[in-house]
């Protein structure tokens, strides 16, 4: 984890760090745990090196402190958020951002939601799947061999 | 467990001598109202003539965080008896409440100086209002502006024994 000397080593390289995501105001994370788990949330105010101040008005999130242990940062943040800002400001720049629907559209969220259905399913539904992709199979293979006939 | 403070308001037990004994009043950092009232006895017959087979507990009350979401940094003054002396110290910590200070106060002296709880007394607990006030380093650099930093190495856990692909510890 990170430890006193490297927050400040963090804050004197700002321009010219390697990471790209970093724990700041403003910055969208996903909850990895907890009863809120799989939800996006945003880091209202850092409180210490394991833990911040986390609010998601737009994902139905009370504002609460939360560790980094049980997060993981999005590419995503807020970047006129001030420190220690409210819920009401959060939601405004929320959607003046679109940050949900940009989260919702990205290939990280799709492939969440499709794994998630795909758990979801009950032993027919998998086996209309099974036949779904086998006919869709069929439709391909028949038509590429078309194709290489033409 | 955590922390809460409790206030505790106790007297000696009217007497002919003093009908109307003084009433006293602590703020008292404990796990459970029992502890509380212990603690409350045990400060009060160490600075008055009052213990407590002669007097009595008027009431004990949880007292709340007033702001429980706002980020507070925090001065904390204690007195700690070590192995080999009695020491006084001032440290600082950044939490939501009071109690939550006191309470990483006793798992740090734990941690730092293996201190028990008994040997610990909270003398002042204080809400550091200025960021010029802050006096300590590890709370100091928590106030920067435009505090930023990364979460290096973070390793993923994985179900299976064998994986297919390395895990990605960057981003």
């Amino acid at each position: 984890m990170v430890g006193p000397n490297n927050l400040l080593y963090a804050v004197s390289i700002r321009s010219e760090s390697t990471f790209k995501r970093f724990v700041e105001v403003g910055r969208v994370v996903l909850l990895r745990s907890g009863p809120h788990a799989g939800k996006t949330a945003v880091i209202a105010e850092i409180i210490d090196h394991n833990r911040a101040i986390i609010d998601g008005p737009a994902t139905g999130i009370p504002r609460h402190a939360f560790p980094y242990r049980h997060l993981t940062l999005t590419p995503f943040r807020l970047p006129k958020l001030p420190r220690g800002a409210g819920s009401g400001t959060v939601l405004k720049q929320l959607t003046s951002e679109g940050i949900v629907e940009k989260w919702n559209k990205s290939t990280w969220a799709t492939k969440r939601t499709a794994i998630e259905k795909r758990k979801s399913l009950n032993d027919f539904e998998r086996f209309k799947t099974f036949v779904a992709k086998k006919s869709r199979r069929d439709v391909v293979r028949k038509s590429v061999k078309a194709a290489k006939k033409a | 467990m955590t922390v809460s403070e409790y206030q505790v308001v106790g007297r000696h037990l009217p007497t002919e001598a003093d009908p109307n004994p003084k009433i006293y009043r602590m703020r008292i950092f404990a796990l459970n109202e029992v502890v509380a009232k212990s603690r409350f006895w045990y400060f009060l017959r160490q600075l008055k003539k009052v213990k407590k087979a002669n007097g009595e507990i008027i009431g004990v009350n949880v007292i709340h965080e007033k702001k429980p979401l706002k980020v507070k940094n925090f001065g904390i003054w204690l007195r700690y008896d070590s192995r080999s002396g009695t020491h006084n110290m001032y440290k600082e910590f950044r939490e939501l409440s009071r109690a939550d200070a006191v309470k990483s106060l006793y798992q740090d002296m734990a941690a730092r100086h293996r201190a028990r709880f008994r040997s610990i007394h909270i003398l002042r607990v204080v809400e550091i209002e200025k960021n010029e006030d802050v006096r300590r380093p590890y709370i100091k650099q928590l106030l920067a502006p435009g505090l930023r930093f990364p979460l290096p190495h973070r390793v993923q856990k994985s179900r299976s024994t064998f994986v297919a692909h390395r895990p990605s510890t960057f981003n």
